[in-house]
């Protein structure tokens, strides 16, 4: 059974760092599992599930490509596995002005309606001046829909402008 | 009646356009149990198409009479079936007993005008929407070689209907 590895790279975004990484990793025999790269902050962030025989070690297979990219490295030999997927049934909308607070209170809020986050992506757009805040949530009801129904009720009614539309995935 | 075998991408079959069906014998009442008890035997059991256990025939199956909150019109065997109106349009999670531990975005229309056979060749037109007319064009799309891969828009920033669900 294969034995995967988190590896998280994290520098300042630039042309060419997902393939000089990638390249890495293959001529030293290591396979990808499930990724999720992206911009971030005008930093482009990694984190790769990697699976790889273990000689040379990975952080050897690494340290070159990502010291010439100025990439911090971290690597978790934490239990990862494929085919984990969880199908979400609900979808959390969040828009309004930016401030402190708005993640903290709508995840705290759904999360004790028993919503379980199984992805999450917050952006902040406008200006400094009037920043806008835009998050999108995707999870599992654990508890029943009512109850994030409930849950959305009051974070609009504390001025966070939140909506939840039901997922319902059709399989044929 | 038997439970057949479903192809799974990348088989090349799945992206072969299925052919009419003209003869409405025996044979083809048999297939076609065989294909019903198949979809009611995976994950979902609400639709199939015959070009996913490699019978490249214009059959499918669709059924989402066990979702009882939504419009339907039960058990549909469509033969030759073919869509003459599209209307709207909805985003919306899909996944394919042809492509396991998958699901993703797609587009399709609220709501269809369809013409189609039942198994015995008689002609009837349908008008489906939402969750049942969805379950139609994937299974119409297997007969032309598409999946709903072919399909797949981005998860991300993605602007879904607002739906009034009370």
């Amino acid at each position: 059974m294969k034995k995967w590895t988190m590896l998280t790279l994290i520098g300042e975004d630039r042309p060419g760092i997902v393939a000089r990484v990638t390249a890495a990793l293959f001529e030293n025999g290591c396979h990808l599992g499930e990724a999720s790269m992206m911009r971030l902050g005008g930093n482009f962030t990694i984190m790769l599930m990697v699976n790889h025989t273990g000689e040379p070690p990975l952080d050897a297979i690494i340290k070159p490509v990502a010291e010439s990219l100025g990439l911090h490295v971290h690597i978790d030999d934490i239990e990862c596995r494929l085919h984990q997927h969880l199908v979400p049934d609900v979808r959390i909308s969040v828009a309004g002005a930016d401030r402190a607070g708005i993640v903290a209170e709508v995840t705290c809020a759904l999360a004790e309606a028993g919503f379980h986050i199984l992805d999450l992506e917050s952006d902040v757009a406008g200006d400094e001046d009037n920043p806008i805040y835009i998050m999108h949530i995707e999870g599992k009801a654990t508890e029943g829909i009512e109850r994030l129904e409930a849950a959305i009720e009051s974070v609009n009614k504390n001025g966070i402008d939140a909506h939840l539309i039901p997922i319902d995935t059709f399989i044929g | 009646m038997t439970v057949l075998n479903i192809l799974t991408y990348p088989d090349p079959q799945l992206k072969e356009i299925a052919k009419p069906v003209d003869k409405f014998d025996n044979d083809l009442l048999v297939f076609i149990n065989d294909l019903e008890e198949t979809m009611y035997a995976g994950p979902g059991g609400v639709g199939i198409a015959a070009t996913q256990v490699g019978r490249l025939q214009r059959i499918v199956i669709v059924d989402v009479s066990s979702k009882p909150e939504i419009k339907n019109h039960g058990r549909l065997i469509l033969v030759n079936p073919e869509i003459t109106e599209w209307e709207g349009f909805a985003l919306g999670r899909e996944g394919c007993l042809s492509v396991p531990d998958y699901t993703g975005n797609v587009i399709r229309a609220k709501s269809i005008k369809m013409q189609a056979m039942n198994e015995h060749g008689e002609s009837k037109q349908y008008e489906l929407e939402g969750y049942e007319a969805r379950a139609a064009q994937h299974e119409l799309d297997h007969l032309d070689g598409i999946l709903f891969l072919d399909r797949l828009v981005s998860r991300r920033n993605d602007l879904f209907r607002r739906k009034s669900y009370k």
